[in-house]
C-alpha cells in the first residue's frame, strides 16, 4: 500500500485539517462570529462572511448520507481493497465529509446508518478518519 | 430594429475511434475546418474562438487556422458542461456584436490519453482545474478520483430515496444503443444491447454498472456560431440559439457539502434557458442529454421539468425516449453509444435534426430541440435550438 495517495495539501487550511487528523482528532472550522460549522475548509463563513474561526472538535458521531462501492479502481494502490466503500458521512455538527468504512462489510450500508469515527494510521505523520457502525451497547 | 439573434450556421465532426496517434489539437483543427466549410465560410472569416478548457488554446488554433484578427476569445471551465455553455457564451458575444463568426470546438483523446504508449510524448493530460484541491486533499486518500465515483455519491442517494429501479437506467442505455445502430459514426454500431446484458454487466462503482458508463473515444466536433441574419446568406440552413444558460450546484467544487445533493447545475440553468426561449421542455421534438452516465440522464429529465423529482423512472418507460416515442433522447447514440466528445456531438446531431438531415434517425418535422451539458462535479448547461 506504499503507493496509496496520502493527503499532500499545498493549502494551509487543508493542511491544518489533516494535522488534526494525524493526532487522531476530528476538527472542523466553526465560525467565530455566527457559530456555523463548515467543511471543506474555507477562508470565509458562507453564512455571515466572517473570516474568524476556530478548529473545534467534532463529536465524531454521524450518519451515512450516501456512498459508492467501487469495484474497478482507477488508483492501482486501492486494487487490494476492492470492493471498497467511499462514504459521505453527515456529522452531528451538520457538516459532511468523505471517509472510508471501517469494521463493517459494504453490504451493511444503508441511508442514515449511525456511525462513529475511527482513525486509520497510514504512517507516522498521517491518519485518515474512517467510520464504523455504532453498535448497540 | 429587432435584437440580433445567434444561430449555428456550420457543423463539423471527425471520425470517432478508440485508439489513435493524433494530437487533440489536430482532431480539433479537422473538425473546425469542416465546420467552417459547412457554413460556406473561409477560415479568415472566423473572428472568434472558444476552445475547450484543455488540450489547446485560442492562440494555437488561430495560428493554425490563419486567423489574423481574433476579436473574441474565451474558454469555459465547466468540464463536460463547457461546450454547451460555450454555445451560450458565443451567442452572447454575437448578440453584443463582439464578433461575427465564432468557432466553438472540442476534441480530445479520451481513449488514447488514458492508455499512453511507452515513450509517447502526449500533452493531452486532463487537468482537474478548480477541482484539483478538493480531489487531491479530500477524495483521493479514500480512493476516489474518477467521475464515476463522485457522481455515484449523488446517484446512490437518488436511487435509494426514490426507489429507482435498475431498469430505468437500463432504459437509457438501451435507447442510446438502439439509436447508435442507425449512426455511421457510432462506435457501438453493430453491437446491440439487451436489458439482460445490461443487468448482468459488472459493477464499476455502485450504482454504476459497465453499461451505465459512457464510452472513451478519440475525436472532435466543432460548430460555427454567427447571427441568424448573416446565416441566411450562408450555405446551410441556420439553427437559431433560442435560449442558452449555465448553472452550478452549490458549492460547485465539493459534492458532499451540498445542502441538496440532488440539485445539479441544470436545475438552476434550465428555467433560465427555457424562459429566454419562451418554451417549455415538453415542447421539444427531441432531446440531447449529457449521458456521461445513464443516471445523469434521469436526473436531467427531472431538472428540465419534464416530470417531478424521482419520476424520471416512469418517464423513460415503454420506449418513450426512443425514436418513435414522444421524446426521443440522443438520436445519434450519445456518449454512451456513439462517442464521448464532451456533448458537442449532441449539438452536431441536434443541428442535423433541425436541418432535416439526420437520415435514418430523423425525427419527423423536428422544429425544436434541447441539448444539455454536465461536467466537473455537476455543473450544467443547456441550449434551446430551433429551426428558423
Amino acid at each position: 500500500m506504499s503507493d496509496r495517495p496520502l493527503p499532500q495539501p499545498d493549502d494551509d487550511l487543508d493542511a491544518a485539517f489533516w494535522q488534526h487528523c494525524a493526532r487522531e482528532e476530528l476538527r472542523f472550522q466553526r465560525c467565530g462570529n455566527c457559530g456555523t460549522w463548515r467543511h471543506l475548509p474555507r477562508l470565509r463563513c458562507a453564512s455571515c462572511g466572517s473570516g474568524e474561526f476556530a478548529w473545534e472538535r467534532s463529536s465524531g458521531r454521524g450518519r451515512v448520507y450516501s456512498w459508492t462501492v467501487t469495484h474497478q479502481s482507477p488508483i492501482p494502490a486501492f486494487a487490494p481493497r476492492l470492493p471498497f466503500a467511499a462514504l459521505v458521512v453527515e456529522l452531528e455538527e451538520g457538516v459532511r465529509m468523505v471517509a472510508g468504512l471501517a469494521e463493517a462489510d459494504v453490504r451493511e450500508l444503508r441511508l442514515d446508518l449511525p456511525v462513529e469515527v475511527v482513525f486509520e494510521r497510514v504512517g507516522a505523520d498521517a491518519a485518515l478518519p474512517s467510520f464504523r457502525p455504532r453498535r448497540a451497547s | 430594429m429587432s435584437r440580433i439573434r445567434a444561430a449555428i450556421v456550420g457543423i463539423g465532426e471527425t471520425d470517432y475511434v478508440r485508439g489513435s496517434e493524433r494530437s487533440a489539437v489536430d482532431w480539433m483543427l479537422e473538425a473546425g475546418t469542416a465546420a467552417i466549410a459547412d457554413a460556406g465560410l473561409a477560415r479568415k472569416d472566423i473572428d472568434g474562438l472558444i476552445p475547450p478548457p484543455a488540450y489547446t488554446t485560442a492562440e494555437e488554433l488561430a495560428a493554425n487556422l490563419g486567423i489574423e484578427d481574433l476579436r473574441f476569445a474565451s474558454t469555459v471551465h465547466m468540464g463536460g458542461a463547457s461546450p454547451i455553455a460555450a454555445i451560450g457564451h458565443a451567442a452572447r458575444a454575437i448578440e453584443a456584436g463582439a464578433a461575427r463568426h465564432i468557432l466553438v470546438t472540442v476534441g480530445w483523446n479520451g481513449y488514447s490519453a488514458m492508455r499512453p504508449k511507452p515513450g509517447s510524448r502526449r500533452r493531452d493530460r486532463l487537468s482537474l482545474a478548480a477541482l484539483e484541491r478538493t480531489v487531491r486533499d479530500f477524495y483521493m486518500p479514500y480512493g476516489v478520483i474518477s467521475a464515476a465515483q463522485m457522481y455515484a455519491w449523488i446517484m446512490t442517494r437518488y436511487k435509494l430515496l426514490y426507489a429507482i429501479p435498475d431498469e430505468a437506467a437500463g432504459a437509457v442505455a438501451l435507447a442510446c444503443r438502439k439509436h447508435a445502430q442507425l449512426n455511421s459514426r457510432a462506435v457501438m454500431r453493430g453491437r446491440e444491447l439487451t436489458m439482460a446484458q445490461y443487468l448482468s454487466a459488472r459493477w464499476i462503482s455502485e450504482p454504476f454498472r459497465l453499461f451505465d458508463c459512457c464510452l472513451e473515444t478519440d475525436g472532435a466536433c466543432a460548430v460555427v456560431v454567427s447571427s441568424a441574419e448573416r446565416g441566411r446568406d450562408l450555405r446551410r440552413p441556420t439553427v437559431a440559439v433560442l435560449g442558452a444558460a449555465e448553472g452550478h450546484p452549490y458549492p460547485a467544487d465539493d459534492v458532499p457539502s451540498r445542502p441538496d445533493l440532488l440539485r445539479i447545475g441544470l436545475h438552476w440553468a434550465a428555467p433560465r434557458a427555457l424562459a429566454q426561449a419562451g418554451v417549455r421542455a415538453e415542447d421539444a421534438d427531441f432531446l440531447g442529454l449529457y449521458d456521461c452516465f445513464t443516471y445523469t440522464v434521469l436526473l436531467q429529465i427531472e431538472a428540465l421539468g419534464l416530470c417531478g423529482p424521482g419520476e424520471a423512472a416512469g418517464f423513460v418507460k415503454n420506449g418513450r425516449i426512443e425514436l418513435g416515442g414522444d421524446m426521443p433522447v440522443n438520436t445519434h447514440g450519445g456518449l454512451l453509444s456513439q462517442a464521448h466528445v464532451w456533448g458537442m456531438n449532441h449539438v452536431v446531431e441536434a443541428v442535423r435534426q433541425l436541418r432535416g438531415e439526420a437520415g435514418a434517425a430523423q425525427v419527423e418535422g423536428a422544429r425544436l430541440g434541447i441539448v444539455t451539458g454536465w461536467g466537473d462535479l455537476g455543473d450544467g448547461s443547456v441550449a434551446v435550438l430551433g429551426r428558423t
